[in-house]
């Protein structure tokens, strides 16, 4: 997108948000102990952002750090505590 | 063995700019799970004018189409009109908008769109206060909360008035099926977004939208806040359909200061206060349940 | 097809004949009959269309926008405090690039309330984006409707347009108009068949928010297709002669001016009189013209700079007030002229308001004033109100 010439003809999208990094954002970051986990997948189910993420029934969660924005309702849900917010070091 | 309760796909994206814990964007991912993608979704000013983000990214894999803050009702029955014309009949038209922009400025359109009949779901996402323009009391701000144009100071200014009742005033408008919903209970919420998109005419659902940026509490709180609104009987989880009333469940258990204790705008709040809130909440919800007899 | 009808209704019979998909409709004095009417067509079958009863005029426009973006043609009407209240949404269908066309029953903005006409409404209304159309008679608002929707759906314009009838002169005045049959205006102007739509294979957000880095190129790109549509209501207008006969060829018409030593913009259902009172001051040797503004928006510029080239004294009549020292219309033709500005004079003259009658007799005396100012060579003042009861005798 360089002049005006570029630009479609009313203010609708093109893409999505996915490549927006707002794992940049956070200042603590969740961390999944799998010894507790009991894949309840509440930290999936109650994700704003879509980044708790669970491939497929059975798996254990993983964290999209990308994305993340560290609001810690993952490990508020969990039920056994396998989940600790932890602070960031660096960014990310 | 390990399930998922709710539906898999996401038609959501990731990196959209709701606050850290937003409830608002957790009762989007819900609804359109329920909905599926022949959704075509209106939104007024409110947050989600910002949580989609910026050009050119859109947060949402369904159309959406963003106008002005007083007229989401109206928009909504244009895009009705327009798909009953062309004859598509599979279609879900969602408005979709704020407390404030509901009750308050949008009020009039609403009125309107359910009046005319039209064929819609509208939700209405409640954080209890005009916060996109950074916390300002709607009518849908509960009593005795602190917003920016309700501080307290010296003369007790805090919000003094109580939430409006939509849910009724609507039922009394002509909606066929309205529900409350909760982040807190997302299976339910999405039986119930399932359910309205089978019924034909305009439907409202009140989406409780927990706020960690306005209600002044930790994000990681933002589901559990929601519970305890329906634990305490403060956010009641219902159906009405023509008029009937029916009680999701009975979860009423807990006393309102367990809600209110915890939320920055309720901390200024005396033992008075909290004794008149715990008050007017038992007898709402004695009220509502004689009312699904 | 020759029929007697009044301007509301030859609009009610355009949106018939432009096969409308989506109407929203709101009644307010004087454009109720054109609702009505649009209500009747539905009802027995005429007109295939949704007919949305919105509960206010906000409503109409909001409702209209979205049923646009679902690719359906979308028809409303309105006048004064309605379309003041639409103000918002105006600048919404404009920028969102939806080509709503709407008939405008142009009233006075109270206070005071005043039900009768004058452009104080449509003047309101000169910044959103929409193309504005001035009717002279109830011929053309049946005419200008029709083209409006073939430029405004034009791929390359995509802007909504205002088509303007004076209320109560034209909208509720019975007058001599030929219909085309529908078959006829179906070659004229093609189903509506927009790119940009709401594709659930691309689902996409219309109306997102932009940062300043971008909003601009967003607004000069609207500004590029309202200087096209110049062209393309020319366009328009030579198409629409071979169909169906009649000149709208031009942003202006220019009545006598070849050889005219003055001439008088006037836009609306007084250009007519105009005429009328040119022809009498021709008939008396007074070298004169009118010269009709059909389109104010796009404004043009050039097509006064070419009448300036040889008619040296231009009067400019303003059925509106800003609270300035020259009507609306003036100050654009002022402007155009900037250029010759040395060469030619301007006066504005305001009248017509709040539907006062602008009279044959009133506007010869306008041309008198504009002969003298072309034989003494200077203008007397740059604004002057006419028939105002302020004691004179005169004005």
């Amino acid at each position: 997108m360089e002049t005006y010439r570029d630009l479609p003809q009313s203010t609708y999208t093109l893409q999505t948000t996915e490549s927006v990094r707002t794992g940049t954002w956070r200042t603590i970051r969740p961390v999944l102990d799998r010894s507790k986990c009991v894949r309840c997948y509440n930290c999936w189910k109650f994700c704003p952002d879509m980044s708790a993420e669970v491939k497929e029934e059975g798996d254990y969660p993983s964290f999209d750090y990308e994305h993340c924005k560290g609001c810690g309702i993952c490990s508020n849900e969990c039920p056994t505590g396998a989940i600790t917010m932890v602070r960031e070091e660096s960014r990310c | 063995m390990p399930k998922f309760t709710i539906p898999k796909e996401e038609l959501e994206c990731k990196g959209h700019s709701g606050c850290a814990g937003c409830g608002a964007t957790l009762l989007a991912r819900y609804t359109l799970k329920a909905l599926g993608p022949r959704t075509v979704v209106n939104v007024p000013a409110c947050c989600w004018s910002v949580v989609q983000g910026v050009w050119p990214r859109a947060a949402l894999k369904v159309p959406v189409i963003d106008h002005a803050f007083e007229c989401t009702g109206a928009v909504s029955s244009g895009i009705r009109a327009a798909l009953d014309i062309k004859g598509i009949e599979d279609v879900n038209v969602v408005g979709w908008a704020g407390d404030g922009g509901t009750v308050d400025i949008g009020l009039q359109a609403l009125s309107g769109a359910v009046d005319r009949g039209t064929d819609m779901i509208y939700i209405m996402y409640d954080n209890e206060a005009y916060m996109n323009t950074g916390i300002q009391k709607s009518g849908c701000t509960p009593l005795y909360a602190w917003t920016n144009t309700t501080p307290g100071g010296p003369n007790g200014e805090w919000n003094l008035a109580p939430k409006k009742r939509i849910m009724e005033m609507l039922v009394v408008n002509g909606i066929v099926y309205g529900a409350t919903v909760s982040i807190a209970y997302p299976e339910d919420l999405i039986a119930k977004l399932r359910k309205a998109k089978q019924i034909k005419g305009p439907k409202f659902i009140h989406a409780l939208s927990s706020c960690p940026s306005g209600w002044k509490i930790d994000p990681s709180k933002s589901i559990e806040m929601a519970r305890l609104a329906t634990l305490t009987g403060i956010f009641p989880l219902y159906e009405v359909e023509h008029g009937k009333y029916a009680l999701s469940k009975d979860l009423k258990s807990k006393p309102v200061e367990e809600y209110l204790k915890p939320q920055g705008r309720f901390k200024h709040l005396t033992p008075e206060m909290i004794a008149e809130i715990q008050r007017k909440v038992d007898e709402d919800y004695a009220a509502l349940k004689s009312k699904c007899e | 097809m020759l029929d007697l009808m009044t301007a509301n209704a030859a609009a009610a019979k355009a949106a018939m004949l432009s096969r409308v998909e989506v109407i929203a409709a709101y009644p307010i004095t004087p454009q109720t009959s054109i609702s009505e009417k649009l209500a009747e067509m539905v009802a027995n079958g005429e007109l295939k269309a949704k007919y949305i009863k919105v509960e206010s005029e906000h409503s109409a426009m909001a409702a209209l926008i979205g049923a646009s973006y679902m690719g359906a043609r979308t028809f409303t009407a309105t006048s004064s405090q309605g379309l003041a209240l639409m103000h918002e949404m105006l600048y919404w269908a404009a920028g969102a690039r939806r080509p709503v066309v709407m008939p405008v029953v142009s009233r006075a903005l109270g206070p005071p309330w005043n039900i009768w006409t004058d452009h104080m409404d449509v003047m309101g209304e000169r910044d959103t984006g929409w193309m504005q159309f001035f009717c002279e008679n109830n011929q053309e608002t049946l005419d200008l409707i029709l083209l409006a929707y073939r430029v405004a759906e034009d791929k390359d314009i995509m802007l909504p347009a205002m088509v303007i009838e004076d209320g109560f002169i034209l909208s509720h005045t019975f007058e001599k108009v030929d219909v085309p049959a529908i078959e006829e205006v179906d070659f004229y102007l093609h189903a509506f068949n927009p790119d940009v739509k709401v594709n659930f294979r691309k689902p996409r957000r219309y109306g997102s928010l932009v940062m300043p880095d971008w909003a601009m190129e967003f607004r000069y790109n609207n500004g590029l297709a309202m200087d096209r549509a110049k062209k393309k209501i020319v366009e328009a207008g030579v198409a629409f002669k071979k169909a169906f006969g009649r000149d709208y060829c031009s942003l202006l018409e220019a009545y006598r001016c070849d050889d005219a030593e003055v001439a008088l913009v006037i836009a609306g259902s007084a250009a007519g009189t105009a005429k009328v009172a040119a022809d009498r001051m021709r008939e008396r040797g007074r070298k004169v013209g009118v010269i009709k503004l059909r389109v104010f928006r796009p404004f043009p510029s050039e097509e006064f700079r070419q009448i300036a080239s040889t008619v040296r004294t231009i009067g400019v009549f303003d059925r509106s007030y800003t609270y300035a020292e020259s009507g609306t219309i003036c100050g654009e033709v002022r402007n155009s002229l900037f250029s010759l500005a040395k060469d030619v004079h301007v006066k504005g003259y305001i009248g017509g308001l709040g539907g006062r009658d602008i009279t044959e007799a009133d506007l010869e005396r306008i041309f008198d004033d504009l002969l003298a100012i072309s034989h003494h060579g200077k203008v007397d003042r740059d604004m002057q109100w006419i028939a105002l009861r302020d004691g004179s005798l005169r004005w």
